[in-house]
C-alpha cells in the first residue's frame, strides 16, 4: 500500500521564498533550495514550489532554483505558477522537476492539460484547482465553485465537475486547494476533499487549512485525500515534518518513517 | 564511466544527477561506442513501451544492449526500462528485449485497498519492498524504508528466482529484478530519498559473479 504524502508548499518570488521562515536550524532564511534540502531531511516526501514571481522576464530566475533544487534533493517536487504552455512545462521538467502543475491557464485553456500529458506523460500533469463555498446554484451542482487568479475571479464552473473533465484530458493529479480554509489553520476542508477523492481515480493532494497535525489526521482518513500540503504549520517552525509523521504513524496511518 | 542510455524517454537527467551525487562518474548517450566502452549500464526511461522499444529499434540501441548484457557489463534498469528489458508488454503489445524471459501486465482497474476502496492507478507514490532474495543491490535496505514508485503496469518473469523483491498494491508485483549481471527496480531510486541513493550507490560498486 502507499503511504499518505506530506507535502510542504514554498512559494517563490524572484528566486527567494516569500514568507518570514523562523527554523530551529541554521538554514539560510528565505533560499528555496536550503528550505528543500531541510525539508527533504526533515522527511517531506515530496516539495512543492509555487513561482509567483509577477514578470514574465524574471522567470527564468525559478528556472535557475529548479536546476540547483534538482541538484540537491532526491525526492519528487512539482514546480506550479505561470505556466501557460507546453514550452513552460518543458523548461521546468527540464531542468529536474518531477511534476508542472496548472491551475488558472488551465481553466481558461483546458487544452493544455491535454497537451502537457501527451508531451511528457500524465503522471507529470497536476491539476491545481482554488475552489470557493458557494452552495448549489444553477451551474454549480457541487455548490462548488472553481475561482482563479488566487482566488479573486469566479469562473461559474462547479469544482467536482472540472475535476473530472481535468482527469478526462489527462490530468495524473490534482492539487485541492480550498480558498475558505486557506490560511485559516483550522483545518482543511473535509467535505470538499472527500466529494472530489470519492469520485475522480487519481490522487488528490488536499490544501488549504492546515494549522496541525490532528488537521492531517481528519483529511487524510475522513477526506479521503492521498496527500496534504502544509504551509506555515511547518514554515513557522510550528512543527516539524518528522514530528507530524510520527503523530500520523501513532494514529494508524501508514506514512514513510525512514528516510 | 557509467553510461546511461538515452533513447528519448524522459528525464534522464535526473539519474545522472544522482549519480554524479555519489561521486560516480557518467554520461547520458545514445552511442554505441561509448555504450560499450562503459564499465556499466543504467537504462532508465519514462513513457510508454511502444514508444521506447521504437525508438530503441531505430537507432539500433536495442541490439547494443542485448548484446552488453550478454558480454556481462553490469547493467540497471529503472522504471520503464525494467519492463523493456522484458520477452513482451502488454502497453501498446510490444515485443521488448527479452533480456529477462516474461511479460509486462497493466495494474487491474478494480483492485480494491485494505479500506476496501478501489486503488488508483497509476501507482504513483512511496511504497515498501519485501526482499525474497538477498542481492547485492538491496544490502543495507531495511523493510521499513519506502520507495517512489510511478507506472501502470508491471514486470512479470517467467522463472520466479529472477525476482529479488516485491511490493504489494492491491497485489503483489516484482519490483526488483536480478538475473546474471542484471538489476532492475520498478521504482525511481534516484527519486527515492537515501534507501534509492543507498541502492543506486550499491549498483555502482557491484561486480557481478562471472
Amino acid at each position: 500500500m502507499l503511504s499518505k504524502r506530506i507535502i510542504p508548499c514554498l512559494d517563490v518570488r524572484d528566486g527567494k521564498t516569500t514568507k518570514g521562515i523562523r527554523f530551529q536550524e541554521n538554514v539560510d532564511i528565505g533560499d528555496p533550495v536550503d528550505m528543500a534540502r531541510f525539508y527533504y531531511e526533515q522527511g517531506a516526501d515530496e516539495i512543492v514550489f509555487y513561482d509567483i514571481t509577477a514578470s514574465h522576464e524574471r522567470r527564468n530566475i525559478m528556472i535557475d532554483v529548479v536546476r540547483r533544487v534538482a541538484e540537491t534533493i532526491f525526492i519528487p517536487f512539482s514546480v506550479g505558477g505561470g505556466i501557460r504552455s507546453v514550452e513552460d512545462m518543458r523548461a521546468v521538467l527540464l531542468a529536474g522537476a518531477e511534476k508542472i502543475s496548472v491551475n488558472s491557464a488551465a481553466v481558461r485553456q483546458p487544452e493544455i492539460i491535454a497537451r502537457g500529458a501527451e508531451a511528457f506523460g500524465r503522471q507529470c500533469i497536476v491539476l491545481g484547482m482554488d475552489v470557493k463555498h458557494v452552495g448549489v446554484r444553477p451551474g454549480i451542482p457541487s455548490g462548488y465553485e472553481v475561482v482563479i487568479d488566487g482566488g479573486r475571479t469566479a469562473m461559474g464552473i462547479d469544482a467536482l465537475e472540472w475535476a473530472l473533465r481535468a482527469q478526462e484530458l489527462g490530468a495524473g493529479e490534482i492539487c485541492l486547494n480550498s480558498i475558505d480554509a486557506d490560511g485559516t489553520r483550522e483545518g482543511y476542508e473535509l467535505n470538499l476533499t472527500a466529494l472530489v477523492s470519492g469520485h475522480v481515480t487519481i490522487p488528490v493532494i488536499a490544501s488549504g487549512g492546515a494549522g496541525k497535525p490532528e488537521h492531517l489526521r481528519d483529511v487524510l482518513t475522513e477526506g479521503r485525500a492521498d496527500a496534504a500540503l502544509v504551509a506555515s504549520m511547518v514554515h513557522y517552525g510550528n512543527f516539524a515534518i518528522s514530528e507530524i509523521k510520527a503523530y500520523l504513524h501513532g494514529c494508524g496511518i501508514r506514512v514513510r518513517k525512514t528516510w | 564511466m557509467i553510461a546511461i542510455i538515452d533513447y528519448n524517454a524522459g528525464n534522464l537527467a535526473s539519474v545522472a544527477r544522482a549519480v554524479a551525487h555519489l561521486g560516480f562518474a557518467c554520461t547520458v548517450t545514445a552511442d554505441a561506442g561509448t555504450i560499450r566502452a562503459a564499465e556499466r549500464i543504467i537504462f532508465p526511461g519514462v513513457g510508454a513501451a511502444g514508444a521506447a522499444m521504437d525508438s530503441l529499434k531505430r537507432t539500433g540501441l536495442d541490439a547494443v544492449l542485448v548484446e552488453q548484457f550478454a558480454a556481462g557489463k553490469p547493467m540497471l534498469g529503472i522504471c520503464l526500462g525494467t519492463q523493456v528489458i522484458m520477452g513482451f508488454s502488454e502497453e501498446n503489445d510490444t515485443r521488448c528485449l527479452g533480456i529477462v524471459a516474461g511479460r509486462v501486465s497493466a495494474f487491474s482497474g478494480r483492485l480494491s485497498g485494505d479500506d476496501g476502496r478501489p486503488l488508483k492507478i497509476p501507482h504513483m507514490g512511496w511504497n515498501r519492498i519485501r526482499v525474497r532474495v538477498p542481492h547485492p543491490l538491496t544490502a543495507g535496505i531495511s523493510p521499513q524504508d519506502e520507495f517512489y514508485f510511478v507506472h501502470s503496469y508491471y514486470p512479470v518473469p517467467d522463472e520466479a528466482d529472477r525476482v529479488m523483491a516485491t511490493t504489494d498494491y492491491g497485489i503483489r508485483f516484482a519490483s526488483v529484478l536480478g538475473w546474471r549481471n542484471l538489476a532492475a527496480t520498478q521504482f525511481h531510486l534516484e527519486k527515492s530519498g537515501r534507501p534509492g541513493l543507498r541502492m543506486l550507490a550499491n549498483f555502482c560498486a557491484w561486480t557481478p559473479a562471472a
